[in-house]
């Protein structure tokens, strides 16, 4: 008996503090997304009317900005996984004695401030740094085009920014993988395409789906890149947010969003997760 | 035998073939130098102009100084800002690392009713954009008159920080032989001493992890502190905020020193590690 209660103890301190800091904003979040105006009250004064066509007139007003979220995270997963699956593969196969070394490399840039980085990119890719002059002189791009402010450079620093989240969990399972499977397959004529895809693949699919999921969800919420990097025509669904929250102190429409992303996040998770095959995540 | 016709038929095979073999053989290498460069660019970048004799605006390259290195609080806020975030980060992590540590014993180790329930929560405020967490965190804080600043943020840290101690410290639970603890209690340890003497310290490396993971999630964090630390800075928003008007050099200090450190840090563990295993 005393057994079986030990890890609900265990459990209850940490779900307490979950439960609180939590589900409880959640659901005090749902509550406020179908509030109104106060008639005649101040700015920031909302009262409960279940007023559920917040939701929809959140969603038309800012379609483009929804659109614009989901596009530039699937592009800029895409791409970290086409940069990070080759480098983790490399890391757990090709490295010898120096595999911790380079795992360490690839987490180190965290350390410094990723909002010093962007900011970095921003100027490289800017007009006074040398990328842009370059390229300019090499007749590669216009005098006139610019590289800062542009969708590409937001997609390139989500992409940069969230590469780490890719190749920690690719690395993970790629390094799982008994190298004399790779060699079987070698042995009954596979080339080197086959086993890739017949084996290699399969067997590190639980890393592409953490990494996949790890990438996609914070860069679909995410407006830093776009709010260092872009311009307003590149704003995405983290910059209504933040902005009805704390320049407009519009919260029904702010939590309204927070919820229609999160409920289109989580859609499209379990989607993800059903049709990749892998339940076991956490 | 394989070797012998190798090495036969090297010298006959012309130079092109040769270095087009090579590209082949080493093109995943190369490949990955190319993505360690992405990686690095910002970081080097960084590194450089914290050497910029800029004055307050950090954006075209003057001349070399030492004196940003020398005097790394010159800047108005910017150490105010790291000493808020470096406060911050402990607590956090000290509350996430222990609360998360008893969760990934609990579901790591027993079988129990809502297993699959507590894992969906845990999953939960990962899925959960950053953004919608801050929002909601604040408008929780706002209904209960709490004004958003110093402990609001540790709270909100604390959230973020669990579900991610809770992954690490498991993984490292999963990876544990079961005879170790077997054989302890074979040689008449109780569960406690068992759990004391052999689990426990079995598991340190990961909790370890889990706790400079943590911190540095934690110490790099800008939309949810955004959202709860109302007027208090801490780095990375000293950063947002003066992007308008231009970084000054200080904040490159920082942000490569602790590069630097952490490099440092993890490294000679590494090494510790190793000896230990000799």
């Amino acid at each position: 008996m005393g057994k079986n209660r030990t890890p609900y103890l265990l459990l209850l301190p940490g779900f307490g503090f979950l439960f609180t800091f939590f589900i409880l904003p959640i659901i005090n979040l749902a509550q406020t997304s179908t509030q109104t105006k106060i008639a005649g009250g101040d700015t920031g004064q909302y009262e409960q009317t279940l007023h559920f066509r917040n939701y929809i007139d959140a969603f038309v007003e800012n379609k483009d900005q929804f659109g614009r979220s989901f596009l530039f995270a699937t592009i800029s997963t895409l791409l970290a996984l086409a940069i990070a699956y080759p480098l983790a593969y490399a890391i757990a196969f090709k490295s010898g004695k120096y595999k911790n070394l380079l795992l360490v490399l690839v987490v180190a840039p965290f350390f410094t401030s990723f909002l010093l980085r962007t900011i970095a990119w921003k100027q490289i890719l800017g007009e006074e740094g040398f990328v842009v002059p370059t390229l300019r002189s090499l007749g590669i791009i216009s005098q006139s085009t610019t590289l800062t402010s542009t969708s590409f450079a937001v997609v390139m620093g989500m992409t940069y920014n969230f590469l780490p989240f890719m190749t920690l969990p690719l690395f993970a399972s790629i390094d799982r993988i008994d190298p004399r499977t790779l060699e079987a397959s070698g042995d009954l004529y596979a080339n080197g395409y086959t086993t890739f895809r017949k084996v290699t693949l399969p067997l590190s699919m639980p890393g592409v789906v953490a990494g996949t999921l790890l990438t996609f969800i914070p860069a679909a919420g995410d407006y830093v890149n776009a709010s260092i990097l872009g311009d307003p025509t590149t704003k995405m669904i983290g910059n209504v947010i933040e902005s009805r929250f704390f320049k407009i102190v519009d919260y029904p429409t702010a939590a309204a969003l927070s919820f229609t992303l999160m409920a289109a996040i989580l859609i499209l998770v379990t989607l993800y997760i059903r049709k990749a095959g892998t339940e076991e995540l956490v | 035998m394989s070797q012998k016709i190798k090495d036969a038929t090297i010298p006959t095979i012309p130079l092109g073939a040769r270095i087009q073999r090579w590209i082949g053989r080493n093109l995943i290498r190369i490949y990955a130098i190319f993505a360690f460069t992405y990686l690095f660019i910002p970081v080097a970048y960084t590194f450089v102009f914290s050497f910029n004799d800029a004055g307050k605006s950090n954006l075209i390259w003057q001349a070399f100084t030492f004196k940003n290195w020398q005097n790394p609080c010159g800047a108005p806020e910017v150490c105010n800002a790291l000493g808020n975030s470096i406060k911050i980060g402990f607590l956090a992590t000290f509350f996430a690392t222990i609360l998360g540590t008893m969760i990934a014993f609990a579901i790591g180790r027993h079988n129990f009713k809502g297993r699959s329930a507590s894992n969906l929560l845990i999953f939960l405020p990962m899925a959960t954009p950053e953004i919608v967490l801050g929002a909601s965190l604040l408008s929780l804080f706002l209904v209960f008159k709490i004004n958003p600043g110093f402990w609001p943020t540790v709270i909100a840290h604390i959230v973020f920080c669990i579900s991610f101690v809770v992954v690490t410290v498991k993984a490292r639970i999963a990876s544990l032989d079961p005879r170790l603890e077997q054989a302890a209690m074979d040689l008449y340890a109780n569960e406690f001493e068992t759990f004391r003497r052999v689990t426990l310290p079995l598991v340190a490396p990961g909790i370890a992890g889990a706790a400079l993971l943590a911190f540095s999630l934690s110490f790099d964090d800008f939309i949810i502190t955004n959202f709860n630390s109302g007027t208090l800075t801490t780095f990375p928003k000293f950063i947002y905020v003066s992007a308008a008007r231009g970084i000054p050099a200080q904040a490159n200090v920082i942000g490569s020193a602790m590069f630097f450190l952490a490099l440092a840090l993890v490294i000679v563990g590494q090494l510790v590690n190793r000896r230990k295993v000799r």
